[in-house]
């Protein structure tokens, strides 16, 4: 294995570089059932990184570990070199790690670009008693912030529906939206739990695009869940595999596919 | 055609994200604040005043409160009446002197505030007393929180009848306001010129109006609309739903407090905690927001003025116009109110402010279809 504090460049061209994410022997249990077994793994500076596996095996606990929501009974979590201690969610956004979800967690009362602007709170700190004055500071942040998030609506192609409110937009456009939001809070790490699922062909093609597109222009780091194994090869610089909370298979897309744990997961194995 | 959007373009942030994007809004917006500020202070007289005017200015600003605890942040409450009572006693106790004492001994007294501080201060206490009563906001949603926000009601109401410090001893248990002063004219007490009230209550609503616009277009207001629809993802996005769930109470309830002194200093001039702030004021300024509109700053102030002018223009047009007896008309009023409160719900869950958007759109367009 690579040295995890180095860089070095992919049979592709592509550079990744130091270890920015490390999981440690993390274990979570919900009462009787362990979702995660025991599982170890990294995740490296401005790489793709895929978290696969079958129904269940507890990818989206995976991601909720990383985000804060669920709490790991055994194992650390190591981010930026530092161990991370237990935290709510909103402190962990606050680190830099933004996320999207599986099924839209927009908020349907506001506009697009109110739900972009969202994704800018972390970034904002003006008082309550500036903000209820508005000229002068709070409006300065606001358009300093406002000008950052129609940079993320311009590369996301979401400038005609600035104005929409989210309830009334088609399925598609949300999920760009929902990642619009979490870009515009110009994370370190981005997790995308499932951003493909329920979408056609066309759709498909265009937000892996803008998941390639996002990765090359801000290099920023992604880790995301995928079940289109299409996409995941092509897209991901190294994948995780996960078997019923067990960790099955690690590497290039390509070590993964010929790995044979991987392929009895998938295609089910005689038991004799 | 009426209503004009085309020419009118914003070329900067600033433009575009300010309170009236449309010039047509923003012109009819000044021509209110003149009339409301230059011309009618001087048609007013007593009965336009006590009647309409001031009942729709402060339940104006208790109906902003209101809105942005439940409309913005989404969490429901049914405490006004005693919160507007926390209001109402401190800025009492402040204008009369807060004297603390220990032991039996007077320890200290503060010296009388002015009116327009007291009020200010009957807000500041209120936002504290709400924050701590918002607490258990953390916890309960919807429904549930709703029911423990009763508690407040019950409690400080129970509160103001029980301790007599509140009422600075008086033997009927009330509390009326002195006669007070602002640039040497009467504000509160029994002989004072309607336009001074009037002025003195409309500079609180404007300032409250424009706090609360401030508040909920920015960052503060987005951090409650969050919370207020999926607060899984607003704490993922990095809102601390502690700080915002308590900053929506402590504005809220700073607003519930100032119209609370209000309503008692320069409305009514003397209360009885039980009469005044019970819990059909709680319910009063619900309904206000749910007719009005939910997270809307219009919405407030159409829902206050739908509930204050109606029962007058009932009375207007029964009495007057009629000559139908009193008893008959008052009973009346409240079958009428009540009907067009369920066929309000019925025709337009959202609101009056809602109902104010598809008119505009509406217009917009007139006299085309499409």
């Amino acid at each position: 294995m690579k040295d995890i504090a180095e860089s070095y460049v992919t049979t592709d061209g592509r550079t990744i570089g130091p270890v920015v994410m490390e999981m440690k022997n993390i274990t979570l249990r919900f009462g009787g059932v362990e979702a995660i077994k025991d599982i170890s793994f990294n995740i490296r500076e401005g790489e793709i990184r895929a978290i696969i596996g079958p129904n269940g095996a507890g990818k989206s606990s995976m991601l909720n570990v990383i985000s804060g929501f669920y709490v790991p009974q055994e194992g650390e979590v190591w981010y930026k070199g530092a161990r991370r201690p237990a935290m709510k969610p909103f402190e962990v956004a606050r680190q830099g790690i933004a996320r999207t979800f599986q099924n839209i967690a927009l908020f349907e009362g506001m506009s697009v670009l109110d739900n972009v602007m969202t994704g800018r709170l972390t970034h904002m700190k003006t008082g309550l008693f500036a903000q209820s004055l508005w000229k002068g500071k709070a409006e300065a942040e606001e358009i300093e912030n406002r000008e950052v998030a129609e940079k993320i609506i311009d590369f996301l192609e979401i400038q005609a529906i600035r104005k929409t409110p989210v309830a009334r937009l088609p399925y598609g456009l949300k999920k760009r939206v929902e990642l619009a939001r979490a870009l515009a809070a110009e994370p370190s790490i981005l997790l995308l739990d499932e951003p493909m699922a329920g979408m056609n062909v066309e759709e498909k093609e265009d937000m892996s695009r803008f998941i390639l597109d996002v990765n090359d222009e801000f290099g920023t780091t992604i880790a995301l869940i995928e079940h289109d194994m299409g996409v995941v090869m092509d897209l991901s610089d190294r994948v995780v595999v996960m078997d019923y909370g067990k960790k099955i298979g690690d590497g290039t897309p390509d070590d993964v596919r010929n790995n044979q744990d991987v392929i009895d997961a998938y295609l089910g194995v005689a038991h004799d | 055609m009426f209503y004009r959007e085309a020419g009118d373009f914003n070329t900067s942030y600033a433009e575009d994200q300010q309170t009236f994007p449309i010039k047509f809004d923003r012109y009819r917006y000044y021509v209110v604040l003149f009339i409301a500020i230059v011309i009618i202070p001087f048609v007013i007289n007593d009965y336009w005043a006590n009647s309409l005017l001031l009942p729709f200015l402060i339940y104006a600003i208790a109906a902003l409160g209101l809105n942005i605890l439940v409309g913005y942040c989404g969490q429901v409450s049914l405490g006004t009446g005693g919160f507007m009572a926390v209001g109402a006693y401190s800025c009492y106790k402040f204008m009369t002197g807060v004297d603390i004492w220990w032991g039996g001994e007077l320890l200290f007294r503060l010296p009388e505030f002015n009116i327009f501080f007291s009020i200010i201060m009957g807000g500041v206490m209120t936002a504290i007393v709400g924050v701590l009563f918002g607490l258990p906001s953390l916890r309960i949603k919807g429904f549930y929180l709703a029911v423990a926000t009763l508690a407040a009601q019950f409690f400080l109401v129970w509160l103001f009848n029980r301790v007599a410090w509140f009422y600075n001893y008086s033997a009927s248990g009330q509390i009326s306001a002195p006669e007070r002063e602002l640039f040497g004219v009467l504000i509160t007490g029994p002989s004072t010129p309607a336009w001074a009230t009037y002025l003195f209550c409309l500079f609180f609503t404007v300032v409250c109006a424009i706090v609360a616009r401030n508040m909920t277009r920015g960052a503060a207001g987005r951090k409650w609309m969050a919370i207020r629809d999926m607060d899984i993802a607003a704490e993922i996005i990095g809102v601390n739903p502690l700080r915002a769930k308590l900053t929506a109470f402590a504005v809220s309830s700073f607003f519930i407090g100032i119209s609370g002194a209000l309503f008692f200093a320069v409305y009514l001039g003397a209360v009885e905690v039980g009469e005044a702030f019970s819990i059909t004021k709680s319910f009063l300024v619900l309904f206000m927001i749910i007719i009005g509109g939910l997270g809307s700053i219009f919405g407030s102030f159409a829902g206050a003025a739908f509930l204050v002018v109606l029962p007058v223009a009932l009375k207007i047009v029964g009495v007057d116009w009629f000559g139908w007896p009193t008893d008959i008309v008052a009973h009346l009023q409240l079958v009428v109110v009540g009907g067009l409160i369920v066929i309000f719900l019925i025709a337009e869950p959202h609101g009056i402010a809602q109902l104010w958007r598809v008119a505009k759109e509406k217009l917009r367009l007139w006299p085309f279809p499409h």
